[in-house]
């Protein structure tokens, strides 16, 4: 039970680094990211490729999984610079299952189907499996608390507020003089850049990943974490994804109660759950838990 | 390889009329509420399900389990606008766009709920494929491109000549002056669901058709569906219709040089080419 509980820490770790990243995508600067678990999986993919089959240090594979899917991030921002939102939504649900069908299809390079295994660890093998969750949960977090901090100044310095501009109305952010599309592609290449990490952790934590584990469904979770903790706010990012491992994992538990179904009833429900929490809090919070507080929000309510 | 050129058109073709049932739906949703709206890949699903029960388990000929397939995705289609997307209009298209998606991922899991995962087959004869010049038709596939067509002319008709029609165009055309004249938005709205829906149900089953179904088929689709209507031009319907063909074509072509797993992602690409040269779509009136 408290390697269950740990290894929960250490999936919602991951689920609060992507929130942050698609934070600042969506939540600054406005754009719609439904393809996020795109550039998770080209991160997983990056650093378990160069630590596996270049034997690259853990940390530098982590480090080039940042730089990759931040590079990824600033291609698809210039490329879907002119687009609206609902193209944009579009366009990067088609580039997740591009991605996709390129880790899945692509054997020489990412093992297709098969995926790739035996991701190196730290420490594993050397500490016990216990151990070495609490280790990973512990490298996890500490890098949960440095993004955040980091976002949480990035949003409060002029940079952020240039990026809440574009988001309220790019034109006023252009007229006013700012480069709307130089800055929506340094946004889009930093919160790319961390759903990236997220992946690299994500694959070495688990030493094994496969196509399968980049379905579009993780998208809906972290978009979930971040309406329910509350866009454009970092803290309301990292406690949503808190709130919504805790809700997916609950769910496992229903699993007793539901024992009259087959395992496939069972998914069904628990994944069925998920769609209708997402919708729920639309109505019920749609500003989420700690909502960010901006000037222009408390002139309207007075 | 190029000896495959015209087999790989007429494949295209036929791929392109079921594709762009679906794309219709989608297309005029937006044109309607100007949201894309994800739970098109359900709604097909929905409806090739409705069409395989009433095909399999009530023994009811294809083309009559095709139209259970557009009533029942139909209905789906309003009932689910009304419960949970009409309300979260005012939030504005994002938001609807974002429940819409979840609301995809529980409709698929009721179909999953309901059937499994299992493949399913319709209860179709078995003919023998038409074959001449050397080259080779399934008549399934014709008869599913009739069906199609069938489906696109009544919509076309009654868009055209009913004053229902009319008015649904009105309200695409100009919101605000079609209600100055007194056209009731909300009736609109149900109607563009229940036809928009419908179609994506008809277009499900009919893709079901020439394979099996089971809950992804409406997502396995989406992509190419959405292409279609993209490149076509969001919110118009010819658009939708010549999208379909170019994607459909796109998409077979394709063979000639990429491994047949990366069919989709023509698609994807076909977005992006439209996107950057003409970003209102080959036959969009205006950009959004």
């Amino acid at each position: 039970m408290e390697n269950y509980l740990v290894a929960m820490a250490v999936f919602a770790g991951f689920y609060a680094l992507m929130a942050l990243g698609l934070n600042v995508i969506f939540g600054l600067a406005g754009m719609v990211n439904l393809g996020l678990v795109g550039f998770f999986a080209i991160g997983a993919y990056a650093s378990a490729l160069l630590t596996v089959k270049l034997h690259w240090p853990m940390l530098a594979g982590w480090g080039a999984a940042l730089v990759l899917s931040a590079a990824c991030g600033a291609v698809v921002a210039v490329v879907t610079a002119r687009l609206k939102g609902d193209y944009l939504a579009i366009v990067t649900l088609g580039f997740a299952e591009v991605i996709r069908l390129i880790a899945s299809n692509e054997m020489w390079l990412t093992g297709g189907t098969t995926g790739i295994s035996a991701i190196p660890g730290p420490w594993r093998g050397i500490a016990s499996p216990s151990e070495f969750n609490l280790i990973y949960a512990a490298v996890v977090w500490s890098l949960v608390c440095v993004v955040g901090l980091l976002l949480g100044r990035l949003s409060a310095s002029p940079f952020g507020r240039v990026l809440r501009a574009i988001r309220e109305d790019d034109m006023v952010a252009a007229v006013a003089g700012k480069p709307v599309l130089a800055f929506k592609v340094q946004a889009f290449a930093v919160g790319a850049g961390v759903l990236g990490l997220a992946g690299a952790l994500y694959g070495h934590y688990n030493a094994y990943i496969a196509p399968d584990g980049f379905e579009p469904l993780i998208t809906i979770y972290v978009v979930l974490a971040l309406t329910v903790g509350g866009t454009g706010s970092m803290r309301g990012a990292i406690l949503g994804a808190v709130l919504v491992v805790f809700l997916t994992e609950g769910t496992r538990f229903l699993s007793g109660a539901l024992a009259v179904l087959s395992p496939v009833q069972i998914a069904a429900v628990r994944e069925g759950l998920i769609g209708g929490a997402l919708i729920l809090v639309l109505y019920v919070s749609p500003q989420g838990i700690l909502a960010e507080t901006t000037r222009i929000q408390s002139l309207e309510t007075t | 390889m190029i000896g495959e050129i015209p087999q790989l058109l007429i494949n295209g073709l036929l791929a392109g009329a079921l594709l762009a049932v679906p794309a219709i739906g989608f297309t005029a949703i937006y044109a309607v509420l100007r949201f894309p709206n994800f739970a098109v890949a359900s709604h097909a699903t929905f409806g090739a399900y409705a069409g395989y029960v009433a095909n399999v388990w009530f023994g009811l000929p294809a083309w009559v389990a095709l139209i259970a397939a557009f009533v029942v995705a139909g209905v789906a289609g309003v009932v689910t606008d009304e419960a949970v997307l009409r309300r979260l209009r005012p939030a504005g298209p994002l938001t609807v766009a974002i429940a819409s998606v979840a609301l995809t991922i529980v409709l698929e899991n009721v179909v999953r709920f309901a059937f499994g995962n299992d493949l399913r087959g319709y209860d179709l004869p078995v003919l023998r494929d038409w074959r001449g010049y050397g080259l080779r038709v399934g008549p399934q596939q014709v008869y599913n491109a009739m069906a199609a067509a069938a489906a696109m002319a009544a919509l076309f008709l009654f868009l055209a000549f009913t004053r229902t029609g009319k008015m649904m165009r009105a309200v695409a055309d100009n919101p605000t002056l079609a209600s100055l004249k007194g056209i009731d938005a909300v009736t609109v709205a149900r109607l563009a669901n229940f036809a928009g829906m419908g179609l994506a149900g008809f277009g499900g089953m009919l893709i079901g058709l020439d394979t099996s179904i089971d809950p992804l088929t409406g997502f396995r689709v989406m992509l190419s569906v959405f292409a279609a209507a993209v490149v076509g031009g969001l919110g118009s319907i010819p658009g939708a219709v010549v999208g379909a063909f170019v994607v459909g074509v796109g998409e077979e072509l394709s063979l000639i040089v990429l491994d047949p797993s990366y069919r989709t992602a023509v698609g994807f690409v076909a977005i992006l080419v439209v996107l950057s040269l003409r970003p209102r779509g080959l036959l969009g009136e205006r950009e959004y």
